[in-house]
């Protein structure tokens, strides 16, 4: 697969999967354009419901559908995703056992020049704390597809952090993902890297190849499913390595590093390190300097590895 | 018109609900009587006389559906439902009992007959909205019923799911606005009026009517007017009296969720006849 827009392999991925099954749907709140779901709406029309700009609405309508039977892909940024709706999406989708996928476009600095207010740090953290509710955050357009897929199958609310922009594959064609099983991407015996995303994946790649020059060997694994987490996978490295690094584009508190300290504290006590935003909130810049103002870089995980095996 | 044995019928049906009611409040100590009180006539007729549903079968795929938007009413559903034959009678001693399949909030997780979780105010018309959108996307012929609280009426997300039901069309939604003119902290005219209620309603595009909410006739006559519209969702503004039929607490600002005993239970329902 060629460098795509994640957000085209969003909405093709749903046009596909709605071509055979009469349940999926696609409600917006006026961002079908930059969602990307346009072509879904040509072709389906009367499955893709525009709720205008009212993400309450578009949460409890999609509870309704859902309770109707029906299969609702509900997207609008993670700010809104998160903030503006959590007791939407708390009580009338989750509470209530249906089976609504609320996707968060725009996770954590992809919001770039939207800037602070549309930057979310803390979705993961909210969402962590609905009961049974599936959190995932794919990192390249082959993850993004299969486990769209599996949100489909999967009977149940799931939060989805989508990166819009384009994205290279990391994955060959024939990758498999399974929902709360972490896919490894290099092997590694000194340090791990568990990473989320699509900016922090690539990043901890490039920081194994840093450390491999300097003969540190470091693991890397793609956790997409922050919950429920891996906990096998991140028991084995534990286990296996000498520290763990987590790197997130999200707050470090509430976020998947959290959920691994949580865990691994209980199981077996592991020395962490953990990338991510440190109790700041978000603001406007291009990407790149985001990335650099927050540290979310491929050097500050190397840094943050190399300090645990001092 | 309904014939005359009909509307007696639907009478006394009304009057086992509302003791029912008591006896379930009462039989706890306390809860959301005014309330619950307020929009018994209105059950009665749903489940008496207009919604096609099945107590043997409660997830009948072609019945007529109810979002109790103002949950905190529970209470009266259960009674109507359990007089309907949805669960035994016997369960109403369990309101809100560790463990209890009644909890004060309606949760379709947990009883059978109801079709969605309620409680947290301004949620339930937009369940209702995907819920009807649902049925005519898969042609069924049915009707979704939903039930507002006027306090409730002031939660943003209500007139969102205005404007919504109105852009779609969704001609077989029929809301009920319970105006018993009252919240926990007062009057509402006091706290956040409502205004020209009729108007409001009718400027988002909804065939609106205002009648009596205990008269069941008018009431039936009104959800007869609801279903001929084509293209237009209804609601039905009831007038209504916060309390209604129980002395110690009828058309008392307290009653939102009050304290009382069986022994002022059992005296309103002696009084019930």
């Amino acid at each position: 697969m060629e460098t795509k827009e994640m957000r085209a392999v969003y909405c093709d991925t749903l046009i596909d999967l709605a071509k055979t099954n009469e349940k999926i749907m696609v409600v917006e709140a006026d961002l079908m354009r930059a969602s990307g779901t346009m072509k879904f709406k040509d072709i389906f029309p009367e499955r893709a419901i525009d709720v205008g700009v009212a993400e309450a609405n578009m949460v409890g309508v999609s509870a309704g559908l859902s309770a109707g039977g029906k299969i609702p892909f509900a997207a609008t940024f993670g700010c809104f995703a998160s903030r503006r709706v959590f007791d939407q999406f708390f009580i009338s989708a989750n509470y209530a056992k249906l089976n609504v996928k609320l996707v968060g476009t725009d996770p954590g600095i992809s919001a770039a020049f939207n800037g602070g207010t549309h930057m979310p740090f803390e979705d993961i953290g909210m969402m962590k704390l609905i009961p049974n509710l599936t959190i995932l955050e794919p990192s390249d357009p082959i993850s993004l597809e299969a486990l769209l897929r599996a949100c489909a199958e999967h009977e149940g609310c799931t939060y989805m952090r989508l990166h819009r922009k384009a994205i290279a594959p990391l994955y060959k064609e024939d990758e498999k993902f399974t929902l709360g099983k972490g896919n490894v991407l290099r092997d590694g015996n000194d340090v791990t890297l568990i990473a989320l995303g699509a900016i922090l994946v690539p990043e901890a790649l490039k920081a194994s190849e840093m450390l491999q020059k300097e003969g540190i060997s470091a693991a890397v694994i793609d956790m997409h499913t922050v919950k429920p987490l891996d906990e096998e996978l991140v028991l084995a490295y534990a286990k296996k390595t000498r520290g763990i690094v987590t790197a997130e584009n999200h707050q470090v508190s509430g976020g998947l590093g959290a959920s691994i300290a949580s865990f691994l504290s209980k199981e077996h006590p592991t020395r962490m390190a953990m990338v991510g935003i440190n109790d700041e909130f978000g603001q406007v810049g291009t990407q790149t300097w985001l990335q650099n103002y927050y540290k979310l870089t491929a050097e500050e995980i190397a840094l943050q590895a190399k300090s645990l095996l001092k | 018109m309904l014939p005359s044995a009909s509307l007696i019928h639907l009478q006394d049906f009304a009057k086992e609900i509302r003791k029912k009611t008591l006896y379930t409040i009462g039989n706890l100590g306390v809860g959301h009587i005014g309330g619950a009180l307020s929009i018994v006539e209105l059950l009665a007729l749903l489940y008496e006389q207009e919604m096609h549903v099945d107590a043997k079968n409660p997830n009948w795929e072609d019945r007529d559906l109810l979002v109790l938007s103002k949950g905190h009413a529970g209470p009266a559903l259960y009674a109507t439902l359990a007089l309907k034959g949805f669960f035994p009678l016997s369960e109403l001693d369990t309101l809100n009992q560790g463990g209890t399949n009644l909890p004060s909030h309606c949760d379709r997780t947990k009883t059978p007959g109801i079709d969605m979780s309620t409680g947290s105010l301004g949620q339930g018309l937009s369940s209702a909205c995907g819920l009807a959108l649902a049925k005519r996307l898969d042609h069924k012929n049915v009707y979704v019923y939903a039930v507002i609280g006027d306090g409730e009426s002031q939660e943003g997300q209500n007139w969102e799911a205005a404007m919504f039901a109105s852009q779609y069309k969704l001609d077989h939604l029929i809301a009920f606005t319970d105006y018993n003119k009252m919240q926990i902290d007062g009057n509402t005219e006091d706290i956040m009026g409502l205004g020209d209620i009729v108007g409001k309603w009718e400027t988002f595009g909804w065939f609106t009517q205002r009648i009596d909410g205990h008269d069941l006739e008018a009431m039936h006559q009104a959800v007869e007017n609801a279903k001929a519209q084509q293209g237009k969702p209804s609601m039905i503004i009831l007038d209504t009296i916060k309390g209604k039929g129980a002395a110690f607490c009828e058309g008392k600002v307290t009653n939102h969720n009050m304290n009382f005993d069986l022994t002022i239970a059992n005296e309103a329902i002696a009084q019930l006849g």
